[in-house]
């Protein structure tokens, strides 16, 4: 499909109006299932998000730190499955995009087509599968895109240069840069990776380019923001729903969306 | 047995499921160890590594006493006389070797029963480099000698906390460290599992044990085969290192799962940590927890390569109970003065009770590791 008529879907049409607008872009990551996940997607909504990503908890997060892992923990020790979690996501009608992060295992047990299916009758528009890389992804992708629903694809520092057009041609959503080398989780510091990475990755695309891993509060997110076209923020938000519920959530989502629009 | 197709694969099995940061890694190691392999002057310096330190060729033991009880001729590999007490330090030299050839300063290893990770520190120790060793929190309780082991050769072991505190926990352990850290460490990981080219690299490191076996045999039975080798499979390290020297040959191939970690008995394909293969798993695809005597064989999955052999029907994989696995290890010290590992008492548990049906038969068994590390357990268990 050539660039003048390719058709974008749902979240990347919005993402790339709201930058054209001069917005940066905004999505919270919720693990799905855990104790008022509705409600702290709502508060998230509420107070400026632009997607969120729905976590399908997994027995073996690979690419999650501490806080992802207790909060995929908790999820499947209550009993919750993509079924539950699917069904509860039908009812969210938060009227932005919703986007899950799921461990590949999870969609090559349902099947390609079935998963893209599930995915788009709980009104979820696109899939991030972080250890689904690229040579991996083509059948999901085919499955994927037969039913409408777009794969964000990650790119990571230790890619090299050659590597990084081939990502962004397969990414639909947005491209993922993974802000550092290492698990999910906060740091002190936003890493010289992520900078560095979204700044090669804009340098190659036009894709919106969001940072994630390590982006940890309000003004690590408005430094990523100067390079990158939005953040995702994952262990703060999760973090301040098992602590403190989700009207925290709520609060928090408001601080980074005013920090990155200042 | 043949390479992996370019992605990886054997058969529909395999392949590199990693999250993207570790992609480049994994072709690098690819390259890495295809150049090395190559290389007359890396193999002759893990040879000569092999013989002089590690102690190989290790012997071929005829175990008389209980072939006349069992009505067979029982053959075991001696992997349990290798230095470090088992065959692991086959593929710890082979990687080790290897990461410092790519300028790696730092092993990282995860580690079941401990005798991946006692080799691991032990090649670390030999070659200067640092060693972390990730070790389920259950398994650093059960195995407390083995840590100390560790310990004792300069590694760092972290007793892991997370999911079931078992193996595949220790492995999630392991990658996450890698991807933090992976310009200057390898994950030297300890099977036949994981993402392309571990599968295949780490066999073709343990491929030693079947072409020994293979000439040992020949020797001892003027030329003949076994009629059946039999090995305990959890990764199925041990067992794809003898199955190497006789897939080509018509005797029957035994792959022993603990009842309670039957990958491919129970399992359906399933992806977790890099690969493709039989992964025990439930309904939602969660990965399910293997429960098991024996640590090193705690594991929901197996290599992708013993899939392949099982879907092809050239391999078969039956499980046995941890009570058959107890009697067994007693079995052999009293019948043959041989504390086995737990591990290996799993593949002699197969032999005695399928013995009725191999009677005057030839069975190869690999007898990979030695029990001392299992002493304390057994005590608690026996009274």
């Amino acid at each position: 499909m050539d660039a003048t008529t390719q058709q974008f879907g749902v979240m990347e049409t919005e993402f790339r109006a709201k930058r054209a607008s001069g917005r940066k872009l905004l999505v919270p990551y919720i693990t799905g299932g855990l104790t008022h996940w509705q409600q702290a997607i709502r508060a998230a909504a509420d107070a400026g998000a632009d997607a969120i990503e729905i976590g399908l908890p997994f027995s073996d997060p690979v690419m999650d730190g501490p806080v992802i892992q207790e909060a995929s923990q908790k999820a499947l020790d209550a009993g919750v499955n993509i079924n539950t979690i699917f069904d509860e996501a039908r009812d969210l009608d938060v009227g932005i995009p919703l986007a899950v992060m799921c461990y590949y295992n999870t969609v090559h047990h349902a099947g390609h087509r079935r998963f893209a299916h599930l995915l788009r009758s709980a009104g979820i528009v696109a899939a991030i599968i972080p250890d689904l890389p690229l040579e991996e992804s083509g059948p999901w992708c085919e499955s994927a895109d037969s039913e409408g629903i777009e794969t964000v694809m990650l790119a990571a520092p230790t890619a090299p240069d050659a590597r990084l057009p081939r990502i962004a041609a397969r990414a639909r959503g947005f491209v993922y840069s993974v802000g550092l080398l290492g698990v999910t989780g906060e740091r002190q510091s936003l890493a010289a990776s992520a900078t560095e990475l979204a700044r090669r990755l804009k340098a190659i695309t036009d894709v919106p380019v969001l940072v994630g891993v390590g982006v940890s509060n309000a003004a690590q997110a408005r430094e990523a923001c100067g390079v990158a076209d939005g953040v995702i923020q994952g262990a703060s938000v999760v973090r301040r729903l098992m602590d403190h519920g989700p009207d925290a959530v709520g609060e928090y989502v408001a601080e980074v969306r005013r920090a990155i629009d200042a | 047995m043949e390479e992996p197709s370019a992605t990886g694969r054997f058969g529909e099995f395999g392949g590199r499921f990693v999250p993207e940061t570790l992609v480049p890694a994994c072709e690098e190691l690819e390259a890495a160890f295809r150049d090395a392999w190559a290389d007359p002057s890396f193999r002759t310096e893990l040879d000569d590594l092999l013989r002089d330190y590690a102690g190989r060729p290790s012997i071929l033991t005829e175990c008389h006493n209980l072939g006349a009880t069992l009505g067979l001729r029982l053959l075991v590999k001696r992997e349990d006389l290798n230095h470090t007490g088992s065959h692991k330090i086959n593929n710890v030299l082979g990687q080790a070797l290897l990461a410092k050839r790519m300028g790696k300063k730092r092993l990282v290893a995860e580690t079941g029963a401990g005798q991946h990770g006692v080799a691991s520190a032990t090649a670390a120790a030999l070659l200067g480099m640092s060693c972390k060793v990730y070790m389920g929190a259950v398994d650093v309780d059960r195995q407390a000698l083995n840590v100390f082991r560790m310990k004792l050769l300069g590694a760092e072991v972290e007793a892991v906390q997370s999911g079931s505190r078992t193996l595949k926990d220790a492995v999630n352990e392991a990658m996450r460290d890698w991807v933090a850290n992976v310009a200057e460490s390898h994950y030297c990981l300890g099977s036949v599992m994981g993402p392309h080219p571990y599968p295949w690299m780490v066999r073709e490191f343990h491929r030693v044990i079947g072409t020994e076996a293979f000439a040992q045999c020949h020797a001892l039975l003027d030329g003949a085969d076994p009629d059946v080798v039999v090995a305990c499979v959890g990764g199925g390290s041990n067992a794809i290192g003898i199955f190497s020297g006789f897939v080509d040959t018509t005797a029957r191939l035994i792959g022993v799962e603990p009842a309670g970690g039957a990958a491919v008995g129970r399992g359906i394909p399933g992806v977790v940590h890099g690969m493709r293969s039989y992964l025990m798993q439930d309904e939602y695809g969660q990965v399910q927890e293997a429960q098991s005597i024996s640590a090193g064989l705690d594991y929901p999955g197996v290599g992708p390569e013993h899939s392949y052999l099982a879907s092809i029907g050239r391999a078969e994989y039956p499980c046995v109970t941890d009570a058959e696995v107890i009697d067994a290890f007693q079995m052999m010290a009293r019948s043959e003065g041989i504390i086995p590992a737990l591990e290996c008492a799993h593949a002699l548990a197969w032999i005695v009770r399928e013995a009725p049906t191999m009677q005057g038969q030839v069975v190869l068994m690999n007898l990979s590791g030695r029990g001392d590390k299992d002493v304390n357990q057994m005590m608690e268990i026996l009274g």
